[in-house]
């Protein structure tokens, strides 16, 4: 999957989920604060990014993907690694 | 000096209606909840019949961390509970500002928990469960639910006693009211209706298999019939003390005048005849009214050989020949089990306010036991200003509750 592709799939599937219009996900945003999310609900955003990308993000790399832009990154580099 | 406990609000989501005034005119009409589900009988159950209900769409009402932790029953919850409020014109601005309790009766979660098993099995990986799975599948999931939701701030407790749960619910906040604990407890019971949940019970032959007339299955007191079929949904009732009401310039509905309860300590789904008797005179006793005062009995009676006939003994035994109308709304809902002592107070209510008594459907031939009950098998125009419901379940839990029009 190409990036930009896959920066449009992991938006959508994350507006979708949590409810957020699309145009509020770029890359310099905080995901936590954009999405609203406290600890459970960080917890769906691993889950669903694991479920629709297959990349596990382990409980101490969370806290270093913090804007959207960093976990366009992670995603792309794991699933190309 | 102990508090007068009284009714003040109902709602209802059930196979019925969504709301009081769709069920109050399927009881007046006869109208059965029943129908033959296809998919379970591929899931390989013995009884593809269920109750019909569909699951509230909340996704416009609740927030997603409010939706992400509730199973199907407690949206059901969710929905009575919202109507019951408005019933007791209840605001939020109240339950923020009033210590208002919580007592709910439930006794399984099944489906997330099945889910939940199935994902961390196929994919080892816990995570993969979500944030809602635990608290969909405890127990307590309607009570922790509600009690977040609304931001109630009394007592917030579940109550699992089997069949017999939402009834207990209700005695057990009445007595909290009583006894000036609570001025005010949001009460209830709901049922989940999904096939997992009651895959195991079907496995024990414990439902009708009368599939090809689902809306004849469920036969409480029939001489014909062969077992239950299950149904669910979720009813709520608000019950405060008289003064509470009464300060607050409240519709009094009802007057809950007595809770009974007793254990058989026998067998674990066979009731006896001895338990819930004394269940029913505890109820009159406590009630301190003249036995001829109760003038209608909303029976347990699920369409069990052994259940029916044992609470048919029980209730001539405690009100012998006494012409007293006796009947099952189950023949309509089909069992309701967790949800059904709630949801047969308010389908009582409904039948007291509106001045009838619901068909017994049907009740086409009775047995020995049954033939000494006054069992309408036809809707009936009945003024009656008390009423008497009985819930029993497994392990030999019965309730008992005693309910005065106001």
């Amino acid at each position: 999957m190409e990036k930009q592709e896959l920066i449009e799939k992991i938006n959508e599937v994350l507006a979708e989920e949590f409810e957020k219009e699309v145009e509020e996900i770029t890359p310099d945003a905080d995901i936590k604060s954009t999405l609203e999310l406290d600890s459970l609900s960080l917890v769906d955003m691993v889950a669903l990014i694991e479920s629709e990308f297959g990349v596990k993000i382990k409980g101490t790399e969370v806290a270093e993907v913090k804007t959207f832009g960093a976990l366009y990154d992670f995603v792309y580099s794991r699933m190309n690694a | 000096m102990q508090n007068r406990v009284v009714i003040t609000g109902m709602g209802i989501y059930s196979c019925l209606g969504k709301n009081l005034e769709e069920v109050r005119d399927s009881l007046y009409t006869g109208k059965s909840g029943i129908i033959f589900d296809p998919v379970r009988k591929e899931m390989g159950f013995r009884s593809a019949l269920t109750a019909k209900l569909d699951v509230p769409d909340l996704k416009k009402v609740l927030s997603r961390s409010q939706r992400v932790y509730m199973p199907e029953q407690a949206k059901y919850a969710y929905c009575a509970t919202v109507e019951a409020l408005q019933n007791a014109g209840i605001d939020q601005d109240y339950l923020n500002s009033h210590e208002v309790g919580l007592l709910y009766g439930n006794d399984s979660s099944a489906e997330p928990t099945v889910l939940a098993v199935d994902k961390m099995r196929e994919k080892k990986d816990t995570t993969l469960c979500g944030s809602g799975a635990i608290f969909q599948s405890m127990n307590s999931t309607v009570t922790m639910n509600l009690g977040c939701i609304f931001k109630l701030r009394g007592i917030n407790l579940t109550v699992s006693g089997a069949c017999a749960s939402g009834s207990h619910a209700i005695g057990l906040g009445a007595l909290l009211i009583q006894n000036g604990l609570q001025e005010m407890i949001v009460c209830g019971g709901a049922q989940e209706v999904n096939p997992f949940s009651i895959g195991s019970f079907d496995g024990i032959s414990a439902f009708s298999i009368r599939e090809d007339e689902p809306t004849r299955a469920s036969r409480p007191f029939d001489r014909d019939r062969d077992g239950l079929v299950p149904g669910g949904g979720a009813a709520t009732v608000i019950i405060e003390s008289y003064e509470s009401a009464v300060r607050r310039g409240a519709p009094i509905l009802a007057e809950i005048l007595s809770y009974g309860f007793s254990s058989n300590g026998d067998h674990i789904s066979s009731p006896n005849v001895e338990g819930p008797s004394r269940s029913l005179e505890m109820a009159i006793r406590r009630a301190g009214i003249d036995i001829n005062e109760i003038g209608y009995i909303n029976a347990h009676a699920t369409s069990t050989h052994v259940g029916d006939t044992n609470e048919a003994k029980a209730i001539y035994n405690v009100f012998g020949d006494r012409r007293i109308e006796v009947t099952s709304t189950k023949s309509q809902t089909g069992h309701e089990m967790w949800m059904a002592g709630a949801s047969e107070i308010i389908y009582s209510m409904l039948m007291m306010k509106n001045g009838f008594i619901a068909a017994n459907l049907n009740f086409e031939n009775p047995d020995e036991d049954s033939a000494k009950l006054l069992i309408p098998d036809k809707r009936i125009e009945k003024h009656f200003d008390t009423f008497l419901s009985n819930s029993f379940g497994f392990g030999g839990t019965n309730s008992t509750l005693i309910v005065r029009n106001l």
